[in-house]
This record gives structure tokens, sequence and C-alpha cells, in this order.
């Protein structure tokens, strides 16, 4: 191509490209918005969505948490920390459960990691604090009433210990305890 | 050696071992239960199944289990080949089948050797869908917990418990798929190494009780090395630490030491450092009736060194020093009082004996053994210690001393040693000799070949009978009935005999004699030993305390500054001098009345202490130390061996520090004022010290024993690839919101300019010096039976080298017939027979609560039966006494009421005091033997 047809063509493609997106930008006033009038309206965030993290509680209203310590070790910024303790009946809960909100980046690893679903993400995301030191959330912030997902598990059903009244062998898919004085095979 | 192919690649291992052995020792992953390395092999778990194969040729192979399988030279053997893996992987499923699904509430979770084999197997889904068998669990006492559904029958509790440490209250009860491992009934379990369980079980069925109670996992616990200081054999351990608090305590592998092993006192006895009783303010009383000031820590340390700059002048500055404290300590005290000040805190019988032990030990013809050396012995002979009380971990050792009979009978019969199960069936009841002189039995005497029971005197005596039979350079022992020096023979003929014989004694009784008859032996061995060449004699002596060595090598050739001397100076200066006591409760080193009098006649005193006792309550100054756990220091164990212990983790209290820093503070402020005119090049050095290794220098140029004393660890400089050695573990949990109750923003790590050991994460845990290795953990290896990637071969020496530095050598090869007659100790009068009424008191160490620090655990105060008399019921009736009688012993201005119990292995004259913290303090051990009247 001659000198002068390119300078045509590119005179030409430029002046196009100019025009559509004047229109396209212009087309927009007339568009349905994508945005919402956060807060006066709110949005929609499925279930699954990881923000606030909360404490459940099993079907029968205990606390779920176990204090294994598993969502602790899986938190990528470490701002997990809780201590374990347990009651007269030998049944493990944290004597204290602490989250650092100004350091959870809401992966999610904690809920993955917890075997007893106790610690899990809701939609919540409207944490915003001036003071940091009001991101700092103990147990009476995070246990909630209910179970959450997942309604039915109860760790301690299955787990195979003994506590809260529930003896040995009384808990699901457990034989009665072995009879240490029978001889029989 | 033999050579062996592993999938492929030949090795050099050993032709003793068995497969599973030399592969883990080559750093090789293979998965195991019931194989241990002390307690051998029984093929029970079938988890560590390998294919070998016949020849060269051989394309099909079998599967054999790797522990029951004598390594043989030329033998090519596959890990990885499908077949022996997917057996691996098939056995442990159904290892896992009833297996409970309770790892989150499990206190062995993160560091299990069955969930760190069941990944290795690969075992990663449950297809087993019927029901799981359960168990009830029992009450094992306040130390150890009981969860039996996790069993996985390997057998490794009761051939621990029963077979190898002599417990009987543990067993195997039901059978076949419904073996139970517990004891008869619910209780406490007795033996004083049940701690071991914890660590021996390869699951979660026995676990550590004191941890559980404020429970963290392994990853959490911060650690440090660190060594026991409630006995003076100085095992190795690794304390674990959360938010401040020391939440339990585990065996740190030492090759010469410990092992594998240690006793119920080292594990359980932390607790003293979590005390809410601990003193964590100065404090600054004028009289006794004045109201306490709590100075902060520098005009605490201003006003003591006014104190102390006034009483020097007048040349009345008197320092008390510890023999449970670090080597630095004392010799930061020493320094700053200056050597003719600085008192041992020991009364004279102990401080002498304990620099005769120093003089002994470095005696031509002498070794002092290690526990190792102590376990290879084919005869024993113990005079006048309760080793499972007064040395525990050593009695652990004893008892294997007994079974090296067996493995000479196995070699006879070509059974390899590792066939645990066979060498004990082959041996029954066969031992090696033990003989075992004591003053009131002891537990080992079921197992001894010669028990005696005998006042020390006595038992001296019979000693030094023993080294005439050897030797008849050494003095003969006058009236000696003849029943004895038959004895004597058949002792002195069983140590001849032995390849490798020991002689065992110590500091419990008391008696100089004790102490010397015991070398006198040795010596007279070694004489009778020798044929040109001298091979020395092993002789072990337990001591006091944890550093008593220690203390005594800073006071070496000193036999006079004894707390005995100190008291008799204040008193022959009533109201002139000032006293520095550090962490020594004097009422539990001498008659009460004197202490009052040394206090009373006092101008001022100064304690440095941890806990409240009647010697703070003296003290016109306080200032809180620190435990073993918040500082460093080095302590010398009872065969000479200087070991190093770090700071665990550094405590926020600005009131509390390093114990040698708050000493060098004082010198520092005692300095200062007054530019340090004519004051003691010394002082000014100690003044000058700004960390551990400046105190470490200083001491170094005092030479002597303590010429290497910077060898004894690396120093703070050391680095590996840059880096300090962490304390936390790698996945240490929760850094961003352990504090942010307390501020949101993070605080900076403590920094540690004394060791070379970091707060932090930080650093590789690779190549990492013996002496510094804070704990094991190795990839895939979560549980302490990582320890084998440690190892440079199973059961054998530290990869970064055994821990510490012996100081104590006998001369080499020097010519023992060079021995004159004052080389000879000479031999005692035997004890006079008990008469009007009066009776020889000697005391007894205790286990559970015959440590002044330990002592404060409530696990084990929980545990020590209650103290008693014991006596024996002849000598009973003889001063018409009967049992369960209330007896009250009186002794100088002592009286101590007691219930009276019968036991026919206390010596007949005798009346045996219990060693506890509580009836020392009435009664002094000390002040004992002596002749006491009781009614
Ligand atoms: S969501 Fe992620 S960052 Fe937040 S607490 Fe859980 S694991 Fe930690
Ligand atoms: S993982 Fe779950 S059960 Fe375990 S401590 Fe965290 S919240 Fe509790
Ligand atoms: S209790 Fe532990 S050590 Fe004993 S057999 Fe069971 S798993 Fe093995
Ligand atoms: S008390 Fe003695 S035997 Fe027991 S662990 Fe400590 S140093 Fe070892
Ligand atoms: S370790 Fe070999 S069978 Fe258990």
């Amino acid at each position: 191509m001659s000198q002068i047809g390119r300078a045509v063509y590119l005179t030409w493609d430029y002046t196009w490209s100019t025009l559509r997106t004047l229109w396209d930008v212009a087309s927009h006033t007339f568009a349905k918005r994508d945005t919402v009038e956060y807060p006066d309206e709110m949005p929609y965030l499925a279930p699954r969505h990881r923000g606030r993290i909360v404490l459940t509680r099993d079907p029968e209203g205990n606390e779920r948490c176990v204090a294994c310590n598993l969502c602790a070790v899986a938190c990528p910024t470490d701002c997990i920390s809780l201590q374990k303790t347990e009651d007269e009946t030998g049944r493990w809960y944290p004597e204290y459960f602490r989250i650092n909100f100004s350091r959870c980046v809401y992966c999610g690893l904690c809920e993955e990691a917890c075997p007893t679903y106790a610690i899990q993400l809701t939609p919540d995301f409207e944490m915003a604090e001036y003071n940091r030191q009001n991101m700092v959330y103990e147990k009476e912030h995070l246990l909630i009433s209910g179970p959450g997902k997942y309604p039915d598990y109860s760790f301690y059903q299955v787990s195979g210990k003994a506590v809260s009244g529930r003896a040995k062998g009384e808990g699901l898919n457990e034989a009665k305890p072995v009879n240490v004085k029978s001889l029989l095979p | 050696m033999a050579t062996i192919e592993v999938d492929g690649t030949s090795y050099e291992v050993d032709g003793d071992r068995n497969l599973l052995d030399a592969c883990l020792g080559l750093g090789l992953d293979l998965p195991y239960f019931c194989w241990h390395p002390t307690l051998g092999s029984v093929g029970s778990c079938r988890q560590c199944a390998v294919r070998v194969y016949a020849n060269a040729e051989d394309t099909r192979g079998r599967l054999v289990m790797s522990c029951m399988t004598p390594v043989t030279d030329g033998q090519r053997l596959s890990i990885r080949d499908p077949e022996s893996q997917a057996f691996r992987d098939k056995s442990i499923e159904v290892t896992m089948a009833n297996h409970p699904h309770d790892c989150p509430v499990c206190e062995e979770g993160g560091e299990c050797h069955l969930q760190d084999m069941t990944i290795m197997s690969r075992h990663t889904e449950r297809r087993y869908r019927g029901l799981k068998k359960t168990y009830t669990n029992q009450y094992l006492g306040p130390c150890i917990s009981h969860e039996m559904n996790r069993c996985i029958a390997c057998y490794r509790c009761v051939r621990f418990y029963n077979d190898y440490a002599g417990g009987k209250d543990l067993a195997v009860l039901a059978s076949k798929e419904n073996v139970y491992f517990g004891r008869h009934e619910d209780g406490c379990l007795e033996s004083g190494f049940s701690g071991n369980l914890v660590e021996v079980c390869p699951t979660g069925v026995f676990t550590d009780k004191t941890l559980s109670r404020s429970y963290n996992r392994k990853w959490d616990l911060q650690s440090a090395p660190s060594i026991c200081s409630s006995c003076s054999l100085g095992c190795n351990i690794s304390p674990g630490e959360r938010q401040g608090r020391i939440k339990r305590i585990v065996n740190r592998y030492h090759h010469d030491i410990n092992g594998y092993f240690i006793c119920d006192r080292g594990r359980f006895g932390y607790d003293y450092t979590n005390a809410d009783q601990r003193i964590q303010h100065c404090s600054i009383r004028q009289s006794a009736d004045v109201t306490e000031e709590a100075p902060d820590y520098r005009d605490a340390i201003n006003a003591i060194a006014v104190e102390l700059a006034g009483a020097a002048t007048g040349g009345n500055l008197i320092a008390i020093g510890s023999d449970r404290l670090s080597v630095e300590a004392n010799f930061a005290l020493q320094t700053l009082v200056d050597e003719d000040n600085f008192y041992s805190g020991m009364d004279p019988v102990q401080h002498q004996l304990l620099q005769s032990v120093l003089g002994i030990y470095r005696r031509p013809g002498i070794h002092a053994p290690t526990l190792r050396e102590i376990e290879s012995a084919d005869a024993v002979l113990i005079l006048g210690e309760d080793l499972v009380n007064s040395a525990p971990r050593m009695a652990l050792s004893v008892r294997q001393a007994t079974r090296n009979l067996s493995f000479e009978l196995a070699r006879k019969s070509q059974i390899p040693l590792w066939q645990d199960t066979s060498v004990r069936n082959l041996a029954q009841d066969r031992r090696s000799p033990l003989m075992i002189l004591s003053v009131a039995g002891t537990d080992l005497d079921a197992i001894a070949s010669l028990r005696l029971s005998a006042a020390a005197d006595d038992i001296a005596r019979l000693g030094f009978a023993v080294a005439r039979c050897l030797s008849d350079r050494a003095p003969a022992v006058p009236n000696l009935s003849p029943d004895l020096e038959s004895t004597a023979a058949g002792i002195a003929d069983c140590l001849l005999r032995a390849k490798n014989p020991v002689i065992i004694s110590g500091t419990s009784c008391n008696t100089p004699s004790v102490v010397e008859s015991a070398a006198q032996v040795a010596m007279a061995l070694s004489l009778a030993k020798s044929n040109g060449q001298i091979r020395p004699s092993w002789l072990s002596y337990v001591l006091p305390a944890a550093n008593s060595l220690g203390l005594a090598m800073l006071q070496e050739g000193n036999d006079d500054n004894h707390l005995e001397r100190a008291m008799q100076r204040v008193l022959a200066n009533p109201g002139q001098c000032t006293a520095l006591i550090l962490q020594n409760d004097l009422y539990a080193r001498a008659e009460p009345s004197r202490v009052d009098a040394f206090f009373g006649n006092l101008k001022s005193c100064i304690v440095l202490d941890q806990q409240p006792n009647r010697t703070t309550d003296r003290a016109n100054i306080l200032v809180p130390t620190q435990t073993d756990f918040e500082t460093e220091g080095t302590l010398v164990n009872n065969e000479g061996r200087a070991q190093r212990y770090f700071e665990v983790f550094a405590t926020d209290n600005p009131s509390l520090r390093d114990n040698w820093k708050t000493i060098a503070n004082m010198a520092k402020a005692w300095v200062n004022p007054g530019t340090g005119q004519g004051l003691p090049e010394s002082l000014l050095a100690l003044a000058r010290c700004e960390n551990f290794d400046d105190l470490i220098a200083l001491l170094k140029n005092r030479g002597g024993l303590f010429g290497h004393w910077d060898r004894a660890a690396p120093n703070a400089a050391f680095r590996i690839a840059g880096l300090k050695i962490p304390r936390m573990p790698h996945r240490y949990s929760g850094r961003t919101s352990l504090r942010a109750n307390i501020r949101v923003a993070e605080a900076k790590q403590p920094e540690d300019r004394d060791s070379p050991l970091g707060f932090t994460m930080e650093g590789a845990p690779i190549n990492i010096p013996g002496a510094l290795t804070p704990g094991f953990w190795s990839p895939g290896w979560n549980s302490g039976e990582s320890l084998n990637k440690f190892q440079d071969e199973i059961n054998g020496h530290l990869k970064g080298g055994d821990p510490g530095l012996r100081l104590l050598q006998s001369p080499a090869a020097t010519d023992m017939s060079a021995a004159t007659s004052s080389d000879w100790f000479s031999v005692p009068a035997a004890t006079p027979t008990a008469a009007n009424g009066r009776l020889l008191a000697v005391s007894l160490p205790r286990l559970f609560d015959g440590e002044v620090l330990s002592a404060l655990s409530p696990a084990l105060a929980q545990r020590a039966e209650l103290p008693q008399l014991e006596i024996h019921p002849e000598t009973a009736a003889a001063v018409g006494l009967v049992e369960g009688h209330i007896a009250t012993i009186r002794l100088e201005s002592c009286q101590l009421k007691l219930p009276l119990r019968f036991n026919p292995r206390v010596a007949s004259g005798l009346v045996a005091v219990p060693a506890d913290v509580k009836t020392a303090g009435i009664l002094p051990p000390v002040l004992l033997p002596a002749a006491v009247t009781i009614e």
C-alpha cells in the first residue's frame, strides 16, 4: 500500500474508534445500573460468601468448638488464638477464642480445617471500624445461637469420647464397651 | 558391617541390627509401631513390611516384617515396591478400623506417631462401616490420662512399664481382639517412670494429664534445650511454653545420659515455675514491724549496692550460694563479694563430701561413668544409695545393667539382641549381679543378687573389707564378723570376675566413710585388675543437687567456706554483717534455732529467691529470681559434665531478670557512684558484663576446670545460614492474635542477646548442634519418633554432637603401683548398738516430694506417700514402740512427730526419717545420721 493510502486508512480507523467509544459511553446513560445505592440498598451475597466468622452450636445447643486448634494452625495470617479447657465430663471447649479481624484475609481456610463445623464464614462483611482495636473479637462476639450450615452434625456423637452423660458405646456406630473380665475371644 | 541394597541404592550398615533399624538409621522412611529402639522387636503390628529378594536374580522376592529380619550382607530389599506399599496400606486400614474419630480432642494429635504412619502408609479413606469397638477408661492418677479406644495393641506400654522399668501395676488384660492395657483397678500408676508411657505409646492412650489441664498442641509450644534440675544426673529435657506458662516437659535425647527416658520427677515437677505463690516483685523491709515497700527493680538494686558497699568496707559482707543454681550465678556472686566471703550454703559434712568427690573423680584408676556406661556394666555394687529415690534415672540404667547376662546368653545362642522376647525368655530370672548395701532397703532390691541393710558406717566397713579382699595394700578392717568377711569376699570375687563392674555410691547417707569406701573399692579393683596397663574402675557418685559439683568446683580446695563458717562469722560479729543469700532456704540446711540466731545477728539480709520460704521471710531486701525455664546457665552433673540450659521463654515482668544479670547489676550499681576507686579488678570486670558470653569469658579466665567453659555450647554469635535457631516450631499459631486483646498492634518479639536461639520461628531447624536442639521434629515425623532423623544411627549419638562437656578426667595411664598408704582412706569404727532408748536416725530420700522445687508441683505432691518413720519391728520392740504410733523424735532443738511404720528392711538399731520437704523443714536431713531419742 502507498503512503497515502495508509494515512487515509489510519485516520478513518481512529475516528471510527473514537466515535464508537463515545456512543458506548453515552448509551450507558440509559442502561440498567450494576452498582447499588449501598448502604440504602443491600446487595445479595451468596451463603458461601466469605465474610464475618462465627462460632456455631451443635443441634443440642452446645458449643461446637472443641478447641482442637486446627483453625488456628491453618490460618495463614495467624489471627486466631484460643485456649483449650474442659468441663467436668471431659468435654473440650475453648476457654477463650479470639480472632483479630484486622489481620484476617477471609480466606476460609479455618472453616475448611475445622473438623466440627464450628467455625464458619458468613456473608456479613460490614466490619469496618475507626479503631483497629475494635476488630479483635472474643468468643462472646463470635458465638451464635444456632448451627449455621450443616445443621445436623454433632462431633461428640461420633467422636468415641465419653462426654456429657453419653457413656462409652452410646455414640453413633459404637459397640458396647468390651468386657475386660471375660476371657472369651 | 554389612552392605545392603535398598531400592537400588547400596548402603553400609551394622550387621547386628534388624532391617527396620538399619533403614531408619539410614534416614529412610519406613512405617512401624511396635518396634522401639530400646524395647526391641516383637513383630506384632505388621506395619513394617518390606520386600526382600533372595539373590541378585530374584525378581519376585517375598514380604517380610523388617523389624523381625536380621540384616545380612549383600541383602537386597525394596521399601517402595507396590506390593509392600499396598500391604502396609491395608495393614493400617485394619489397625484403624476401630480407631475413634477423636483426633481433635486427643492430646496426642499433632505429635502422634499413628497419624504420621497413617499418612506415610497412604491410608486416606475409611471403608469399614461396622460398629466400632469401645473400651471404658481408667483413672491412672494425676499425671497420666487414659483413653483406651485409641489403642492399636502394639504392646509398647507393657514392654516399657513392666519389662524395661520393672513396674508391677500395668498389664495387658482380656484376650484376642479385646486386649486391654491398664491396671487391675482404677488407681495411680505406681512406677516413678510412668510418664514415659506418654512418649512410648504411639497413640493417645496414655497422655500427659498435666499438659491437658491447659492443653496446647506441639506446634504451639515454644521450647529451648534445657537440663532437669531436680537431681544431680542432669537429664536433658525439652520444656514447652505458651503464654508465659510451662505446659509440659518431654525427654530430650542424650546418648550418654537419659537416652529415651526420664523420670516422673523430672517430667511432672515443673509446676513451681507457674506457681501463684512465686515472688514477683522486689521488696524492702527495714525491720519486721515496718511495712514493706515495693520498689522497682532499679531502686532495689541501688539500695542493695549501698548496703554492699557499706558492708564491704568494714569487711562484713558475706554471700551464700546455691547448689541448685547455675555455675554462672554462683560465680557472679562469688566474684561480687570476693572468694573469701563466699560460702557454699552446705553444712560442713556435705561441703567436704563434695570436695572429696571432686578429688576422688580425678584420682588415678577412677572413671566416672555415664549412665550409658552404667547400663553396660555386668556387675553393680551400690553402697548406701536408694537410687530410685535419689537418682531415679540411674536406677533405670542399673536395671538394664542386670540384663547384660541375658545378652551374653543370647549371643551364645546366636539370638539377636533386638529379639526382645526371645532374649527375655532365654534368660528367665537370670541376671547380672547387682549388690545393694543400703540403710533401709531400696526399690531395686527385688532384682538384686545381694541385699544387705546396715548403718552407714557399717556399709562403709563392708566396702573397705571388699577393697581389702581386692588388694592387700588396702587397710584391713578390724573386728568384722566372719559372716561379713565372707560377704565381702563374695562381692570382691564378683567384681573381679566382671568385665565392666561399676561401683555406685553417693551423698544420701551424708557419711564421709561411705563415699570413701566406694572410692577404696574402685581403687583396689583397678589395682587388682591392672596387668601393667591400668584400666580405670567405674565409680559413680549420686550428689545432693543439680549443680552440687559445679559449686564444689567453684570452691575447689576450699574445705572451709561452708554454711557453718558463715554462721560462726556472723555470730562472732553480732549486728555487723550483711548477708547476700542466693536461692537457698537455710532452714533446710542447718538446725533451725541456729539459723534463727544467724538471722538475728545480721545487720542486713538480702535474699534472692523465687519461692517464699522461711529464709525469704527474714529478708530486708528481697529480689525475685528466675526459674531454670526463664534464664540460662550451666549445671555440672554427677559425672562432671557441664551442660548449658537456655531460657525457654522471656518473661515480661521487669523485676525478673536473669539471675547472673541481677548480680552483675548489683556490681554495676556498686561500682558506678565511686567510679570503682580501690575496688578489685574482678568486681569491675563483673560490672562490665553486658551479656552471658561476657560472664563466660570471665569464668574461662579462671582456667583449670573452667578453662574450656565456652565449649559447653556455642556462644551467642553462632548462626546457621546467618540465622538464629528458632525456639518456636515452624507452625506456631496465633501470633497476631495472642496478645491482640491487650493491644492489637503486634509487639516486637523479645530479643535474646545471651544465646544463639531466637524467640521466633525464623531459621532452619537443620544441622543444629546437639546442645542447641530445642526439640525434635522432621517433615512427616511430628511425634518424638522423629528423633531417628537426628541420630547418626538408631540409639546412637546426635548428629549435632552430644550436648555438654566432660570436665573431669582421671589422669591417663598413671602407675597405680605408686599408690601409697596415704592414698588409702581409713576405716571407721562399727556403729555401736542402740542403747537406752536412743536410736540412730537416718534420712531417706524421696522421689516425689524430696526435692524442694519439684515438690511444689501438685501432681507430684499428690503422688507422694504420707511421710512416716520406718523402723525394723525388732528394733521397735526393743524400745517398746508399736506400729502406727505417732512417734516423737528429738534432736537438739528439733522435734519431729510422725507415725511409725514397720519395715523389716530397715537396718536394726535405726529409725529412718523421710527426707520430704515438709519433714526436712522440721528436721533438716543434713543433721542426720545422728543418735536421737524416740518415744
Ligand atoms: S479466613 Fe483465613 S485469614 Fe481469616 S481467620 Fe480464617 S484462616 Fe485466618
Ligand atoms: S478448628 Fe473448629 S473445633 Fe477446632 S478449634 Fe477451630 S473452631 Fe474449634
Ligand atoms: S496403649 Fe499405646 S503402647 Fe499400649 S498397646 Fe495400646 S497403643 Fe500400644
Ligand atoms: S530428676 Fe534426675 S533422673 Fe529424673 S529427669 Fe531429672 S535429672 Fe533425670
Ligand atoms: S514394627 Fe515391625 S511388626 Fe511392628
